[in-house]
Parts: structure tokens; C-alpha cells; sequence
């Protein structure tokens, strides 16, 4: 353990956090933008500067590891007039569109410029204008609003392992690129856009479907598949909206394709509400106390003609491991065949 | 008795542009042919030779004759025949096409260390390398010293590093030595990036065994088995003189396994940069040799802990390795008798600019600016004005005038506002606007800044288009404020040395000619007269006799007038190219 000194206070932390992590743990608060703690730190934003007794010059929290006896000043008239002067300077390449923004109100640009006050913006000049080009029905990329914090990099690279993205050109001219500058044409995690800090990445089906006013979050297991991420349904007049996951869930906050973007089934007039049984080569809507005396009565009759092992069953990797569990067991115990099986993919 | 006769071709890169490939051949050719091989030919061996300085006067032939020498400048293929004639031939040199005085005072008052054998030796013969007693050093200090021996040596002379930083050379071998790792590497730094710097590429293009041997050196004192050489895919010439010294090192047993019979492996690769500055950041230059994008990494960790694939690495400049072979071979004492107390050795600087002798020089460290302009740069051309010198390239900052007798030393510049730097030298006089200089070196940092942090990525260019206003006219007041206040922030919040010293230029100008700027904004006035925006061209009636020559000369066809009669400069058409100014006979055109 490492003890050092944050803002005249004493903090222990472990060794090889970070001066970020440290105050952060030590319920001191540092802006910070490009930090995200599934990532290797970045230090591009230079929000989380702090001044470090014997350094000549802020350093970035995020990047510097605690030392022993360290003594660190998180705010200080420099420190924040360094921060207001990068908001500043980020905002004055910035649509400051917020009024129509689909991140208004979970946006940490917006934020922080709230809390620094930025009305005023003493840096004008030119902005980047770029041709929308993406034709992928997930994601959407606003980089005029990207602040070129890297997280989308990253994430997309050290825990999605996919690299879709890159930084491209340089200066004022950098921007996140795709190879060649195609279309984006990956995997659609959306790990990229639940890390964005601002509104350059959405997700498309969001559009102008609500932002925090009147909606309200529903915890939920997602039900594509058996691993049962944890999600959070945002709903408005009792559709859902928009699917995200939190950091502290089993699944760490990260998504498929479908568990963040593949909502929309719950509200389709197409989806199966009864069952349905056959008749004459027709479907018709049946009551669950008829579809299960029909199953059992046929089930009962193969048996006692043919024998048990007449009948196969197959389950579905939707349903959870305690469902697929129940229905082998009612196949080998109560049906008496072994021929169980699911389908073991989406 | 019958001398032998050595002539030695410049063929730097100035003097291959110059023609001395085709010079070189001439020679070759009149001695080899009839009459004169007979009489000559066996004693007479023409070479090529590295950069020798004076770029100016290429292509630069030496002939020497026994103890005798005479240098030739400008020399073209058809001057050959005459010099082998009459000079290699007859004894009598062609004085006229001999070097003047400028050319030796350009040279008497330099102190060559790194440069010594540079433009003396043929750079692609390491025979040649040898015969100045080359790798002598390295063979000593592999066979018979100790790492800590060699570390210790390099510290008592006070070297320190040539790129810019000025971070002490021993200590940074001391540290990387002392990490316990399997694997170390050692870099040579030669990612020259300043606009109008040459030092780094002259030195490896005029003797690049000298580097390759201060790498063995160097490598041999941390520990390290392999090294690598970053160097620029726009130095061809360099990266082939390399490229074949490293090979003829590698078949001498100078580099590779158990070098000079010793149990000492080592070997070096070539890295070519894909032409970004900042990858001379030390940072980005690994991320670059890994194969990522060169973006610089906060530090600490420093490479010297943590560097290329996450190993101790040193990371030195050509400069700094060159001087190393001359430091063992001479002793610490030697070295550290050039300079100052706290800036030992030599500096090699890149002088271009308004200066009559633009080219490359090495000087001991501590000597005042004014002798490097005056007494070696033979002072400003065409008898104008000096007003500044630039230092130190898109991070340093400019020297006025009443500056000009401080000593070029890592402390005495950085107090002043400037740096040493990597060695660029730009001169400025009466018409170069300062505002605009400024202008140019944002240009620059602007393009060049990797994206990575807001303050460079963003700020620069900011600061550039402020700029960019001003010098069109459209300053306003509080301007000067906003450069100074944003300058400040741009350096204490940047993450690499690119963002760190990119306002220089901007802080130092505003610093020494504030009235510069305060012209243009307030009076919407260029005092240099080169803020094409702020300028206006008139025709004086009075002393205007109507010839004409201006309106023939003007290509936007803005002036009228009738024949002998006061001409007319239409402002909305003019293009302000200065064309009837230049023609003008009677001073009747004025610029203001």
C-alpha cells in the first residue's frame, strides 16, 4: 500500500493506481474526459490535471501512478483556470447544439461546461465539418461532436478486441477513422457508443425518441441468450426507447448487437402473443390451458405407442440455464428419452 | 619529389544537388585520360567527401597537393579541365576560382568535435573511418573498460543531450544501466523535424561510422544488444551512407554477435519515419517503431525505465552519439575544456535565413551570437538590417538585437525566452515582419500536433488563426492579451515537448517586438512591409515621368495612365506583388 498526501489529506491506496484513482477513492472529485476505468489511461483531454509537490509543471491524474509520500493539490487557481481554458478550447470546435443534442443530460462535455460556467467562450475560429457517411442501421457517428478522447479506440480495442477504429490524420485535422474511412462496418457492440462522453456516437434507433425527460429506467436480464446480461430498459409512454447496461452489472456494462440494439420485437404486432395450434394446415390462437393439454395428450399417446425414445426434444439457448435445466428434466424423467438437446446458438 | 594528390568532391546532399556527382566523374575522367594518366594517374585518387559546411558555395573542391591545400567553390564540370591542368598538372591553382576570405573565416572560427571529420573523409569507406583512427574507441572500450567506466567518462565530460532537452548523457546511460533487464535498447534519435535544421542528416550523410560507433559505445555502457537508427524516409542519401556503413561494420566484426572477439553482441536496425515531427518526441518514436501511431505517452513512465516494448531504452540524438567516440578517444577533460560551465562540448548549428553564409557549423558552446553571425555567418546579406534570430526551430524563440551578445548555451537561451534546441539558426532582418515569422512556425506546430491532447490539437490553431487575422488587418484590441493568456496554458497543459514550447515563437516575438504587433492591429500597419493585406502601392505624382514600365511590368493590369503623365495604381485591382516597385527607375512607386 502507498500513502500519500491529497490536498492535505491522507489517502492509502494500492500500489500502481493512479493519482485519479487515488482521490477518486478518497471521494475527491477530478473532472476528467477521456478516463474511463475499463481503459489504460489516455491523459489527451488534460481535464484531471492536478500539481504534484517537486513537479515543474500539472500533470494528468489519470496517467501518473501514486508514489510514496506524494503530495498532490487536485484544485488550485491554475489548475482550474487550465481546465476552463480546455473546455474552451473544446467547446469552440463544438456544435454546442445541446437543444436538440440526443445526449443533452447524460452528456459529461455539457456538464462540465455547466459546472465551469462556459457562457462566454473567449476562442472562436473554424470548426470541423464533416460529410455523414454511415449507412449501418446501428450506429450513429456525430464527429463533429467528437472531443478525440479516445475512448471508442480503446474500448473497441482492449476489451472488444475488434480495432474497427483508429485515429486518422493529424492536428486539428485528426479525427476517428475506419480503415480506408469506409462506412463502419463491425461488429455494432456499440461498446464505442456507451462510452462516448459526448453525443458523437448514438445509437441510430434512439433518434429523437426521448433523452432523460419522462423516461424512466427499468432494470432487466437481457433475453437473447443464456448469459443473462444485466440491462436497463429506458421507456417512454411504455415503449422502450433505448437499452443501456451498467458498469456494476455481471456483465460489466458491455452489450452484443442485439442486447443493446435488438429491442424492438417487445412492441412488434408481428410477435407471438398466445400460442398457437394447427389445425388443417392452419394456425389458430389457442389458450395456454389448451396448447398444454394438446402437448401432454400427444406426448402421452407416441409414448404408449411407440416408446419413449420416439420423442426428441430441443430447447432454445434463450431460455436461462435454470429453464433449459427444468425441461431436460421433464424430458429424461418424466418423458423417459435422453433425446434432449437445445440449439446452442443465437 | 613527386607528391601525392589528393582531390576530395563535397557530396553532402547540397553538393550532389549542386552537381558534384558530375564533378567527381569529370576528374575522374580528365585524370584517367590520355597524357595526364600517364603522368599523374597513380598519385591522383579524387573522392567524395561529406558536407563540409559552407552549402553556399557548392560544389567545394579540395585540391591538395603534398601539405598544400586549395579549395575551389562553384565548381562546375567545365572548370575541371583548367584545374587538373593547370593546378594538378603545373603546380599554379587557379586563384580566381579559389575560395575567399569568407570562407575561411566561416571555418577559423568554428571548434569541430562531431563535424572534425566530416567533409574530410570519403563517409562511405570505413577504411577511411579507420584511418582517422575510428573505432579505435569502441574496440578499447569493449575490449578493456568496464560499462561503468564508460558511463563515468561520458559524465565527467559534461555531455549533453544534442536534441533539444539538454538532459545530461551519462546520467541517462547511469540510469538505464542500473534497470535489471534482459533486454535494453538503445536508440539513435534522427528524426530531424525543424524546418531548417540539417545538422543530423549532414553528420550520418559526412560520417556516419562516428554514429554507429558512439551507438557501440553507448550500447555497450547500458547493456544493450540491439539497436535501432529512427531516421527519416526523406534523407534517402543518409539512410544509403548508413545503410552501407552498417553493413561494412557488420562485416568487420564492429557489429553483430561477439563484436571485436569479445562476448559483446550487438546490432543495429534502420527505422524509417513516415515524415511526422512529433515522432522525434521520444514517446512517439517508440509507439512509432512498435507500429503504432506516433502519439506521444504521458511520462513518467520514462523510456529509460519503461521503453520500446515496454523495455529500458535510451533514446539519444545523432549529435550527441557522434560526439561520443571523440569524447573516449580524447579524453572527458578535451571535451569538457569547449563550453561553458554547465554546457560542455560543442553545438552544431544549422545557419540559414538573411545570413551571407548559410551552412552548418559547430561552435563551442557559450560563444556569443554575434560572432556566429557576424564573424562565421559573415553577417546579414545585402548590407540590410538584422533584427532577430530564431532558435531552437518551432519551439525555440526569436533574439532581438540588443540581445545579440549572449552566449548559445542550454541556460543563457532559455532565459532569454529561446532555446538551443536541436540547432536551427534562422536569421531575420528589417524585412521579415515578426508577426508573420510567428505565423509560420503555428503553421507548423498546427500541422504537425498529433491530435492527442486539446491544448496542442486545438489551441494551436486557435492561436494560429488569431494570427492569421492579424496579419490581415483584422486584429483587435485584446488580441495581444489572448495570445499571451492562451500561450501560457498551452504550454503548462500540453502533454509532449511539441505542445509545451508551440507558443514560443508567439511569446517570444510579442516579448521583443510588441510594436509589431500593436502596428497591424491598431494601425492596420505591416512595419516590415510583408503583410500582403495590410499593404498599399501608390504611385508618387511628383516623381513619376510616365515611362510605363510599371503598367507593362503589372500582371493584374492595375495601373493607368497615359505616356508621360503621372501613372495611376487602381487598390481594388492591385494584387500587391510588388512587380512596378521593383521596376520603378525613379523611386515614383511607394509601398506602404
Amino acid at each position: 500500500m502507498v500513502t500519500l498526501k491529497i490536498n492535505g489529506t491522507e489517502a492509502v491506496v494500492a500500489e500502481g493506481a493512479t493519482v485519479l484513482e487515488a482521490a477518486r477513492n478518497a471521494g475527491i472529485y477530478i473532472p476528467s474526459l477521456c478516463q474511463h476505468p475499463k481503459l489504460t489511461p489516455f491523459g489527451g483531454c488534460r481535464l484531471c490535471l492536478v500539481e504534484i509537490k517537486g513537479l515543474p509543471r500539472p500533470v494528468t491524474s489519470c496517467t501518473t501512478p501514486v508514489s510514496e509520500g506524494m503530495e498532490v493539490v487536485t484544485t488550485s487557481p491554475t489548475i482550474e483556470r487550465l481546465r476552463k481554458t480546455v473546455l474552451e478550447l473544446i467547446l469552440s470546435d463544438h456544435p454546442n447544439d445541446c437543444m436538440v443534442c440526443e445526449q443533452a443530460g447524460t452528456c459529461t462535455l455539457q456538464e462540465l461546461a455547466y459546472e465551469y460556467g462556459i457562457r462566454e467562450n473567449r476562442f472562436e475560429g473554424e470548426r470541423r465539418i464533416y460529410a455523414k457517411k454511415d449507412g449501418n442501421p446501428f450506429i450513429e457517428r456525430e464527429l463533429e461532436k467528437c472531443i478525440m478522447c479516445g475512448r471508442c479506440v480503446k474500448i473497441c480495442d482492449e476489451v472488444q478486441g475488434v480495432e474497427a477504429i483508429e485515429f486518422g490524420y493529424r492536428g486539428f485535422d485528426t479525427k476517428i477513422c475506419t480503415s480506408f474511412e469506409d462506412d463502419l462496418d463491425c461488429e455494432f457492440c456499440g461498446q464505442c457508443v456507451s462510452v462516448c462522453p459526448t453525443g458523437a456516437l448514438t445509437g441510430k434507433l434512439w433518434s429523437k425518441q426521448g433523452r432523460k425527460m419522462g423516461v424512466k429506467e427499468v432494470d432487466s436480464t437481457c433475453p437473447y441468450c443464456g448469459t443473462g446480461c444485466t440491462i436497463t430498459y429506458h421507456v417512454k409512454n411504455n415503449e422502450i426507447i433505448r437499452v443501456t447496461s451498467n458498469d456494476d452489472t455481471p456483465n460489466e456494462g458491455l452489450l452484443c448487437v442485439k442486447g443493446r440494439f435488438a429491442y424492438k420485437y417487445v412492441s412488434s404486432p408481428d410477435r407471438l402473443r398466445t400460442p398457437l395450434i394447427k389445425r388443417d394446415g392452419l394456425f389458430f390462437e389457442a389458450g395456454w390451458e389448451e396448447a398444454l393439454g394438446l402437448i401432454a395428450e400427444r406426448l402421452q399417446g407416441i409414448k404408449a405407442e411407440h416408446g419413449p425414445d420416439a420423442i426428441a426434444a430441443l430447447s432454445s439457448a434463450r431460455c436461462t440455464n435454470e429453464e433449459n435445466y427444468a425441461f431436460q428434466k421433464f424430458i429424461r424423467a418424466a418423458v423417459g428419452t435422453n433425446n434432449v438437446d437445445h440449439c446452442a446458438r443465437l | 619529389m613527386m607528391h601525392n594528390i589528393t582531390v576530395k568532391v563535397c557530396m553532402g546532399t547540397g553538393g550532389v544537388a549542386a552537381g558534384g556527382g558530375e564533378v567527381l566523374d569529370a576528374f575522374l575522367n580528365e585524370i584517367s585520360s590520355e597524357g595526364i594518366a600517364a603522368s599523374i594517374e597513380k598519385r591522383c585518387s579524387p573522392g567524395k567527401v561529406g558536407c563540409r559546411g559552407l552549402c553556399a558555395k557548392d560544389v567545394l573542391v579540395d585540391v591538395i597537393i603534398g601539405n598544400s591545400k586549395v579549395t575551389y567553390q562553384h565548381v562546375k564540370t567545365d572548370m575541371v579541365p583548367r584545374i587538373v591542368k593547370e593546378h594538378i598538372l603545373e603546380s599554379n591553382p587557379v586563384l580566381e576560382w579559389a575560395v575567399g576570405e569568407d570562407y575561411h573565416n566561416f571555418h577559423d572560427r568554428q571548434q569541430k568535435v562531431v563535424l572534425s571529420d566530416c567533409g574530410n573523409i570519403d563517409p562511405e569507406d570505413i577504411n577511411a573511418y579507420a584511418a582517422v583512427n575510428g573505432y579505435i574507441a569502441a574496440r578499447k572500450v569493449v575490449t578493456s573498460m568496464t560499462p561503468e567506466d564508460v558511463i563515468s567518462t561520458i559524465k565527467m565530460s559534461g555531455l549533453r543531450g544534442r536534441g533539444g532537452a539538454g538532459f545530461p548523457t551519462g546520467t541517462k546511460w547511469e540510469i538505464a544501466g542500473k534497470q535489471d533487464a534482459k533486454t535494453k535498447y538503445l536508440i539513435c534519435n534522427a528524426d530531424e523535424g525543424d524546418p531548417g535544421a540539417f545538422m543530423d542528416r549532414s553528420v550520418i550523410e559526412g560520417n556516419p561510422h562516428a554514429v554507429i560507433e558512439g551507438m557501440i559505445i553507448g550500447a555497450y555502457a547500458i547493456g544493450a544488444d540491439k539497436g535501432y537508427v529512427y531516421i527519416r524516409a526523406e534523407y534517402p542519401l543518409a539512410v544509403e551512407r548508413l545503410k552501407k556503413a552498417l553493413d561494412d561494420a557488420r562485416t568487420e566484426n564492429f557489429l553483430g554477435k561477439e563484436i571485436m572477439g569479445t562476448s559483446f553482441n550487438f546490432d543495429i536496425l534502420i527505422k524509417l519515419g513516415a515524415g511526422a515531427f512529433v515522432c522525434g518526441e521520444e514517446t512517439a518514436l517508440i509507439a512509432s517503431i512498435e507500429g503504432q501511431r506516433g502519439m506521444p505517452r504521458a511520462k513518467p513512465p520514462f523510456p529509460v525505465y519503461q521503453g520500446l516494448w515496454g523495455k529500458p531504452t535510451v533514446i539519444n540524438n545523432v549529435e550527441t552519439l557522434a560526439n561520443v567516440p571523440y569524447i573516449m578517444r580524447n579524453g572527458p577533460e578535451w571535451f569538457a575544456s569547449f563550453g561553458t560551465e554547465k554546457s560542455k562540448g560543442t553545438k552544431v548549428f544549422a545557419i540559414t535565413g538573411k545570413i551571407k553564409n548559410s551552412g552548418l557549423i559547430e561552435v563551442p558552446m557559450g560563444i556569443p551570437l554575434r560572432e556566429i553571425i557576424y564573424d562565421i555567418g559573415g553577417g546579414i546579406e545585402g548590407g540590410r538590417q538584422f533584427k532577430a534570430v530564431q532558435t531552437g526551430g518551432p519551439s525555440g524563440g526569436c533574439i532581438p538585437a540588443d540581445l545579440l551578445d549572449t552566449p548559445v548555451d542550454f541556460e543563457s537561451l532559455a532565459k532569454v525566452g529561446s532555446i538551443v534546441g536541436s540547432g536551427g539558426m534562422v536569421v531575420l532582418d528589417e524585412t521579415d515582419c515578426m508577426v508573420n515569422i510567428a505565423k509560420f512556425f503555428l503553421e507548423f506546430t498546427r500541422a504537425e500536433s498529433c491530435g492527442k491532447c486539446v491544448p496542442c490539437r486545438i489551441g494551436t490553431k486557435r492561436l494560429l488563426e488569431i494570427l492569421e487575422r492579424i496579419t490581415k488587418g483584422e486584429g483587435k484590441p485584446g488580441d495581444i492579451a489572448l495570445l499571451e493568456e492562451m500561450s501560457v496554458d498551452i504550454k503548462m497543459a500540453s502533454l509532449c515537448g511539441l505542445g509545451q514550447t508551440a507558443p514560443n515563437p508567439v511569446l517570444s516575438t510579442i516579448k521583443y517586438f510588441r510594436h509589431e504587433y500593436e502596428a497591424h492591429i491598431n494601425e492596420k500597419r505591416c512595419p516590415a512591409g510583408v503583410c500582403k493585406d495590410l499593404l498599399t502601392y501608390s504611385v508618387l505624382e511628383e516623381f513619376c515621368k510616365g515611362c510605363g514600365a510599371c503598367l507593362r511590368a503589372c500582371p493584374a493590369g492595375a495601373i493607368k495612365g497615359e505616356k508621360k503623365k503621372p501613372h495611376i495604381i487602381d487598390p481594388s485591382v492591385c494584387i500587391k506583388c510588388g512587380a512596378c516597385l521593383d521596376v520603378c527607375k525613379f523611386k515614383a512607386v511607394k509601398k506602404e
